[in-house]
């Protein structure tokens, strides 16, 4: 989870990622920010995020994300 | 059969009534039938197009569907015996099979697309570069008609099949249920570009009469009305006016040319947007947004989150996404990270991604050169306002730029911009448009704007009063919207203050829209459409 709060307060370090639970629902996290943070996660993670995972339950807060990652990470 | 005949209101009526007189099991086949009567109406040619499409389609997403439960039945059973490896290497080459189903029908249906629209274009393009070789041969062009709305429902199946293939959506068993997803005809002519796992959730359901869906639904449509036949098509003369001659029309009356057209746009498409979304109300459907107020946004990125929203997330879900993150780009995110450093070489393969999207943006708005530069104007734009936005946080926190006040101020700048790119949208070779955009810090007759001469543009004194007070209420309305639903305080009104405004309205559409004062039927420009 430190990881990734850390590569997402790379690109926003304006906002508080561990409180933030609309990240895309509030426009936040924009197309260009969803694609940044996919390559920097799969190079830290070594996970593959697939287009059909890109979808605002995933991408509204960092706990959902690192849910995601965890998720990918076992498949 | 255009949304503004006789004819349409005649069929919208006979299709209300049996949809809610026949039984409720009856309602998604009438649909169907109504939806393929209008398209028969509209070219019988065209149906052999849709029909293509929905079959290719259908057949192809079912095809995956069941590879994708073969595969998910076969693992389950050999879950003990298979290792980690064997099943890696057993899904790949199922994930292959369902990779050329869907690549197959891509490119069928693509295909058809691409021929029937930009044949003719490429065809003058080789002519004009055999030309330019001093060539006299010319290849002839084709006479290939364009099926009525071939785009939106070709995206519309498209994004049906990859969602299948990604497995967010099941794929539809029936083939008449899926006829109807692709052919609904409320949506055909313009949009919204529909996602299955939206639209089907209401297009097949049984839907008892209720006055009130009913209701709304039609207040809906004749605000729609209202945008398209009092604003939009009382424009158009003054617009074709202006585009119809650069050397004439230059300089302010590109000006007074480019806001009627942004305003004649949006009355247009959001007008049109609206009978749509109020047909399927009144029927109890429901069709997505396709506009959240676009001319209030402060940046062009943010009104391409407002504008033709089902197209732009398209593009954004259905090539940007895919592009960005394939393999290909990662690999040359990490190329360009160690050449170029990790700031610049995060930022390239993203910007090779956007540009591929508003290539494609431009191409599918139409086939010309007009539209690609269109498209590439807005990537432009886009990506350099993001290169500059460290700079514009400075500034903002030097002088202070912030509150209301510079919110209007960037509201009013976006608009000007989006004037700006619509040009290419009006007129008809990249030539004009420059000379027209040139002509607005070359020619010093700005005078025009009140000498009277823009009386002489096809629109008189009252078609400018009627067009200032409708966009007036149309900015009113848009206002009260942003604070929520103006039908909902309407109705909340006492009912002379909702017969009045209701009735108003109406009346407005029949008096001032294209039956209205002034004009006759010859003259209606619209119906050249």
């Amino acid at each position: 989870m430190e990881d990734l709060l850390e590569i997402l307060s790379d690109l926003h370090p304006e906002v508080d990622f561990e409180v933030e639970e609309h990240l895309i629902d509030d426009g936040i996290l924009d197309s260009l920010d969803i694609v940044n943070l996919i390559s920097e996660i799969s190079e830290v993670f070594d996970v593959s995020i697939t287009a059909k995972d890109i979808v605002p339950e995933n991408f509204n807060s960092a706990k959902a994300l690192y849910s995601l990652i965890q998720d990918l990470d076992e498949e | 059969m255009l949304f503004t005949t006789y004819e349409f209101m005649g069929f919208l009526a006979v299709l209300f009534l049996a949809y809610y007189l026949f039984p409720k099991k009856c309602q998604w086949p009438l649909l169907l039938a109504a939806s393929y009567f209008f398209y028969f109406i509209a070219g019988a040619d065209y149906l052999i197009y849709i029909m293509v499409t929905t079959l290719t389609v259908y057949f192809a997403a079912r095809r995956i569907e069941k590879n994708a439960d073969r595969q998910a039945a076969y693992l389950k059973e050999h879950k003990a015996e298979l290792t980690k490896e064997e099943k890696k290497v057993y899904k790949e080459s199922q994930k292959r099979i369902r990779l050329r189903w869907l690549v197959s029908c891509l490119l069928l249906n693509l295909g058809i697309l691409a021929v029937v629209k930009y044949t003719n274009f490429f065809i003058s393009n080789v002519n004009g570069i055999l030309t330019s070789l001093g060539r006299t041969e010319q290849i002839s062009f084709l006479s290939l008609a364009l099926p009525m709305g071939i785009s939106f429902y070709t995206f519309q199946a498209v994004g049906y099949l990859v969602d299948v293939y990604r497995g967010t959506v099941p794929a539809e068993r029936n083939p008449f249920r899926f006829a109807l997803f692709v052919g609904f005809f409320p949506q055909l002519i313009q949009g919204p570009i529909s996602r299955f796992g939206d639209l089907s959730k209401t297009l097949y359901e049984r839907h008892g009469f209720d006055a009130k869906t009913l209701c709304w639904g039609l207040q809906r449509v004749l605000w729609g009305y209202f945008k398209k036949m009092v604003i939009a098509d009382r424009i158009l003369a003054g617009v074709l006016t202006i585009v119809g001659d650069a050397d004439a029309y230059g300089g302010a009356y590109v000006l007074a040319g480019m806001l009627l057209y942004t305003v004649q746009l949006y009355a247009d498409f959001t007008g049109g947007i609206d009978i749509t979304i109020g047909i399927a109300q009144a029927l109890g459907i429901k069709v997505e947004e396709n506009f959240n107020l676009p001319y209030f946004s402060r940046s062009l990125k943010e009104y391409w989150r407002r504008w033709h929203i089902s197209m732009c997330s398209w593009f954004r879900d259905y090539i940007f996404y895919p592009i960005s993150i394939s393999r290909p780009m990662q690999r040359f995110t990490k190329f360009s990270k160690r050449r170029f450093g990790e700031k610049v070489g995060r930022r390239l393969p993203m910007y090779l991604s956007s540009f591929t999207v508003w290539l494609a943006t431009g191409v599918w708005h139409g086939a010309s050169w007009n539209f690609i530069v269109w498209g590439l104007g807005n990537w432009a734009i886009l990506m350099a306002s993001e290169e500059l936005e460290p700079l514009y946080e400075r500034f903002h926190h030097r002088f202070g730029a912030q509150g209301r006040l510079y919110g209007v101020f960037q509201m009013f700048r976006t608009f000007l911009l989006v004037c700006c790119l619509n040009l290419f949208d009006c007129y008809s070779s990249l030539g004009e448009t420059f000379k027209a955009f040139g002509s607005l810090f070359t020619v010093g007759n700005w005078n025009v704007l009140w000498d009277g001469s823009l009386m002489q543009l096809g629109l008189t004194m009252l078609d400018y009063g009627i067009l200032a007070a409708g966009t007036a209420l149309m900015l009113g309305v848009s206002l009260l919207h942003r604070t929520g639903s103006v039908r909902e305080r309407i109705g909340r009104r006492a009912y002379p203050l909702r017969f009045a405004i209701w009735y108003g309205l109406f009346l407005a559409v029949l008096l001032m829209g294209a039956y209205g004062i002034g004009y006759d039927a010859s003259q209606f420009i619209y119906n050249q459409f």
